[in-house]
């Protein structure tokens, strides 16, 4: 579904990701874990061009997409979800129109329909009561449960989390991890940087270990956490598990 | 000569009264006109420059903008109202209302800009990221999400500009536009007694300022009784 080849991103002189290939089957969750500053969130903002590669080639479903235009990159954009640490709810908006606005907007659904569609969204992230709600009025973890069904509103085929839970309270993680268990389990084709090994263990199809810019090793979780292999995981291992 | 002669004399001879309140609305004419112009040259200037400094466009219409502001900024407003009646529509018959109503729209726009540009600036990068990464475009993510919450975090700013510029506009006069305090000083003229008139005009600028700041002070707190729900 996404396939990586030797994706290079600089910003000014220094380079963030070196020459990285990876490669995404529909369905799959692959996790990616790292130190920080080792590029993981620009890997992640690479796959939907928020950061435009520097070379390299990135193509979603057979389609070459880093040469785009940004005209031409709205559309792709539409079909990839992506969840931020900081959950980046619209503030001014009730939680209702903060799932609706962009179906709505980009001519997708009519309101109504978008107004249907939040409310099945809401009931599935399991905050039924929360549709007229301000995000000021939730709680960490409800927001980033939001954040999720607003992604989904738009029927991504792939949604990509970047540390989901790491703004969180711990006692809100588990809610959040959840659902993104249950979106799992349903089939979504899922990248997910996080520091939540055990969701890493559970839920991963594949784990990526990425350090100053390159993918370092990549596995099933079992050999990955089991039998870690490049020194650099083995010692990161070490101070996380 | 008693108070009530000479209030007599100063208004109510000749109806000389209606030099203020002519001048009074010429004022509120003026100042209504500019405030609309600013505002539009204010957003549009504030657009372009703060979307040049999130995602680098619009250099060439960035240096544009930053040069207006320098130079608006820059020079006494008296002085570029004198230079658009005289040398800009020097040779061109238009009413001097409408000079005015350019000059102090044009120097009202980079206040307005600069002001509308820190609102959206201070809205968190993460807001454009999310509509963005929802499909939107710059426009629609500008239009739906940052504006609107911007928007809100100035809009006591912005009045406030409104009534500076309400009080700026008392140098109309420099080219011979009845305003009101030219009004006061038509009569000061006329009868030679420079207290009341002038005081009367003082007064009158007083309350219209302060009518507006109650009705800033009243949007304020509707506003930040929104921000507590
Ligand atoms: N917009 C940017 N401009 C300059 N440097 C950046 C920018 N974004 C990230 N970096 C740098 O790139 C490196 C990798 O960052 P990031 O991808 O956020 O790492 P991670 O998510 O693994 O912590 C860091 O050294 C960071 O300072
Ligand atoms: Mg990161």
């Amino acid at each position: 579904m996404i396939d990586v080849k030797g994706l290079t991103k600089k910003f000014n002189r220094t380079v963030v990701l070196r020459n990285i290939d990876a490669h995404i089957e529909k369905g799959e969750k692959v996790v990616i874990i790292g130190p920080s500053g080792s590029g993981k969130s620009t890997f992640l903002r690479c796959l939907n061009l928020m950061e435009r590669p520097t070379s390299g080639s990135i193509r979603f479903d057979g389609q070459e997409i880093t040469g785009l235009r940004e005209r031409e990159i709205d559309p792709i954009r539409q079909r990839m979800g992506m969840v931020f640490q900081h959950f980046n709810l619209f503030p001014h908006l009730t939680i209702q129109r903060n799932i609706t606005l962009a179906p709505v907007k980009l001519g997708l659904m009519t309101q109504e329909a978008a107004d249907k569609k939040a409310k099945e969204l809401l009931e599935r992230v399991g905050l039924p009561d929360k549709a007229k709600a301000y995000p000021a009025q939730l709680s960490g973890g409800q927001k980033q449960r939001i954040a999720i069904a607003r992604a989904l509103a738009m029927n991504p085929e792939v949604m990509l989390f970047d540390e989901p839970t790491s703004a969180l309270d711990p006692e809100m993680v588990g809610e959040v991890l959840s659902l993104m268990k249950q979106l799992a389990d349903d089939g979504m084709t899922m990248v997910v940087v996080t520091h939540e090994m055990g969701f890493a263990k559970e839920v991963a199809s594949r784990v990526l270990f990425m350090a100053d810019g390159q993918i370092l090793e990549e596995n099933a979780p079992r050999q990955f956490f089991g039998n870690p292999k490049n020194p650099r995981l083995r010692e990161f291992l070490s101070k996380v598990l | 000569m008693g108070f009530s002669d000479s209030f007599r004399q100063n208004f109510i001879e000749d109806d000389r009264w209606k030099y203020l309140v002519n001048g009074l609305k010429t004022t509120l004419i003026i100042t209504l006109f500019a405030v609309l112009l600013g505002m539009v040259l204010g957003f549009l200037v504030a657009i372009i420059r703060s979307t040049y400094l999130r995602t680098k466009k619009l250099l060439i219409p960035d240096l544009i903008c930053r040069l207006y502001l320098t130079v608006i900024r820059g020079t006494p407003v008296v002085v570029q109202l004198l230079i658009i009646y005289f040398v800009i529509f020097g040779s061109v018959d238009v009413s001097k209302t409408f000079v005015a109503i350019i000059a102090f729209g044009i120097n009202s726009g980079a206040y307005v800009a600069e002001i509308v540009r820190g609102g959206i600036m201070s809205i968190d990068v993460g807001q454009l990221e999310a509509g963005r990464s929802l499909g939107l475009n710059y426009r629609q993510t500008m239009m739906y999400i940052i504006m609107p919450q911007a928007i809100k975090n100035v809009l006591p700013a912005l009045c406030n500009e409104c009534i500076v510029l309400l009080k700026e506009t008392s140098v109309a006069g420099y080219i011979a536009i009845e305003d009101l305090t030219r009004g006061g000083d038509i009569i000061r003229s006329i009868t030679f007694a420079p207290f009341l008139p002038l005081l009367a005009v003082a007064l009158i600028y007083l309350v219209v300022v302060i009518l507006l700041t109650k009705l800033v002070g009243i949007l304020e707190r509707r506003l930040s009784a929104n921000d507590r729900r």
